[in-house]
């Protein structure tokens, strides 16, 4: 397998209030093509950071990062990308929303409106086109944003704590349909959550983070079969393993970031 | 699915219980009070102008409603309040559109080049604080007393509210918008239309709803000033010859004028801000 998603010797640090604060330090990881990544890690431990780096959002300092074999310089076009704060447009209908990705690759008018049709089934949201994103409850919205980021078939998903908001059934509900999804397309997946549960629900390797400076502290593969259900997931032995090792990794840097 | 529910009440399901349609009566019969109400009160108001004039107080300072309705009849009828009130609308409607125009386009960039606003800060808020109507006179001079420098003196009062409301919105675009956008392969002319301009557009709207009257002020301080035709230049002559009807048939016109466009302006902000709840 190639690398998808390759980061070599990253480093990031701000200035604030003449200090100067090291958010990513050394970070070396590679990601392959198809593969479901998740990273957890105490909050400011600059997992969200990197994952903005490879959205091409915010710069490196020092390090590299390719994605697809080219290094992200500015945005990066080539991904899918979703964070907890809703990010479709308010005043744009829902069937607006999921075609503008499309209409920004050049895809006809007719072309276009039969694809919103199929992706707005495909989440479950069929007759919802015309509905404003303030009409729609949370957990709608998060399916329009899941449409939108499908829609145009990027090869690669960034996903910022995409379902932190909801509660937590509706969370499973998205987790399930993100995983069919993902089973039938294989895009290259990478899950930002604290939620050490989730991504050991979702992910094949679970990357956690130290503290900061945020380093890549532990890499564990997750040896669930890729056929999970979302639901009963976690009453399995190997379950158990990957989150009992994870959080012996976890556990004292979220100590270390509440005693600070 | 526990959301359902909620999800069916957040698109309004189709349950029209017979609670719904009490709820609407209730809502019908509130507006129709309303305007009773109103009417009510504008009655009531006449009534009262008409019982205090030559009572409580001289004629000659608040005249009377028969009077001043006297005299709107006639300008009606002799073709007076069209031909002054087509040239007041006519520099409002001009002074209005420039004002924005150039608002609009000065606050986007300003907006987005952050470097420009920084750099001009001060001498905007130089020239924001001088009164606009002490324009008035130099406007005159560059433009004459026709109905160009009342144009200006309204252009430059809307063209300050236009300007600064449409920074701000500009300014208080959401960035996840503009980079999400941008990561779905939208170009920077594509982050202007489908992000920047409708985000501003609620404080462009306001900026609209509040510099409507204040074009109409322009435009009228500069009839008073200097011209020869106009609701503000009626008003003004009559003052001269103290034909106090005159003054307020004048000044019911520009309200009822600025009502109008005011109303006007709250239907389209109702449909362009229809995405918000």
């Amino acid at each position: 397998m190639t690398a998808s998603i390759a980061i070599s010797a990253v480093r990031k640090s701000y200035v604030s209030r003449g200090r100067e604060i090291l958010a990513l330090d050394r970070v070396d990881l590679d990601i392959a093509e198809g593969e479901f990544v998740a990273f957890v890690g105490p909050s400011g431990c600059g997992k969200s950071t990197l994952m903005n780096m490879i959205a091409g959002i915010l710069s490196t300092e020092e390090g590299r990062i390719t994605h697809e074999g080219k290094p992200v310089n500015g945005i990066n076009r080539n991904v899918g990308y979703m964070t907890q704060q809703d990010a479709v447009l308010p005043w744009r209908t829902v069937a607006e929303n999921v075609a503008l990705p499309l209409r920004f690759h050049g895809m006809g008018a007719a072309a276009r409106a039969a694809r919103v049709t199929e992706m707005l089934a495909a989440v479950g949201l069929e007759g919802f086109g015309r509905s404003f994103p303030a009409e729609l409850s949370g957990g709608m919205r998060k399916r329009v944003a899941l449409a939108q980021l499908l829609a145009y078939e990027p090869r690669t998903l960034l996903m910022d704590e995409p379902f932190g908001a909801l509660d937590a059934q509706l969370k499973l509900v998205m987790q399930e349909q993100l995983l069919a999804i993902w089973r039938a397309r294989r895009q290259t997946v990478v899950f930002v959550t604290h939620d050490l549960a989730e991504a050991v629900t979702l992910a094949q390797r679970v990357v956690v983070f130290s503290g900061r400076p945020g380093r890549i502290k532990q890499i564990e593969t997750v040896a669930l079969p890729e056929e999970r259900d979302v639901f009963r997931v976690r009453f399995l032995p190997e379950f158990e393993v990957a989150y009992t090792r994870l959080w012996e990794a976890l556990a004292p840097e979220i100590q270390r970031g509440a005693a600070a | 699915m526990s959301g359902a529910a909620d999800e069916a009440a957040a698109i309004g399901g189709p349950a029209r219980t017979a609670r719904v349609a009490a709820a609407e009566q209730a809502a019908g019969r509130r507006r129709w009070a309303i305007i009773v109400l109103r009417v009510l009160v504008g009655v009531g108001f006449i009534w009262l102008w008409h019982h205090a004039s030559g009572n409580w107080v001289d004629t000659m300072l608040i005249s009377s409603p028969e009077a001043v309705g006297l005299r709107l009849w006639h300008w009606t009828l002799d073709g007076t309040l069209w031909s002054n009130l087509s040239v007041t609308l006519y520099a409002t409607a001009w002074g209005f559109a420039i004002g924005c125009v150039i608002g609009f386009s000065l606050g986007l960039l300003f907006g987005r080049y952050t470097l420009v606003a920084e750099v001009f800060d001060p001498y905007i808020t130089a020239i924001y604080s001088i009164p606009k109507i002490a324009l008035a006179p130099l406007f005159i001079i560059w433009f004459g007393i026709g109905i160009e420098s009342k144009v200006a003196v309204s252009a430059a009062i809307v063209f300050f509210v236009i300007f600064l409301n449409t920074y701000t919105g500009v300014r208080e675009v959401n960035p996840l918008y503009v980079n999400v956008t941008r990561i779905m392969g939208g170009s920077e002319a594509d982050v202007l239309r489908h992000v920047i301009v409708p985000s501003a557009a609620s404080w462009v709207i306001t900026g609209l709803k509040v510099s409507v009257p204040y074009a109409l002020v322009g435009t009228v301080i500069g009839e008073f000033m200097s011209s020869n035709r106009g609701i503000g230049f009626l008003i003004n002559q009559a003052t001269g010859l103290f034909n106090i009807a005159s003054v307020y048939a004048g000044i019911i016109v520009l309200a009822v004028v600025g009502a109008v466009i005011n109303t006007a302006l709250k239907h389209i902000e109702a449909h362009v801000l229809r995405w918000q709840r």
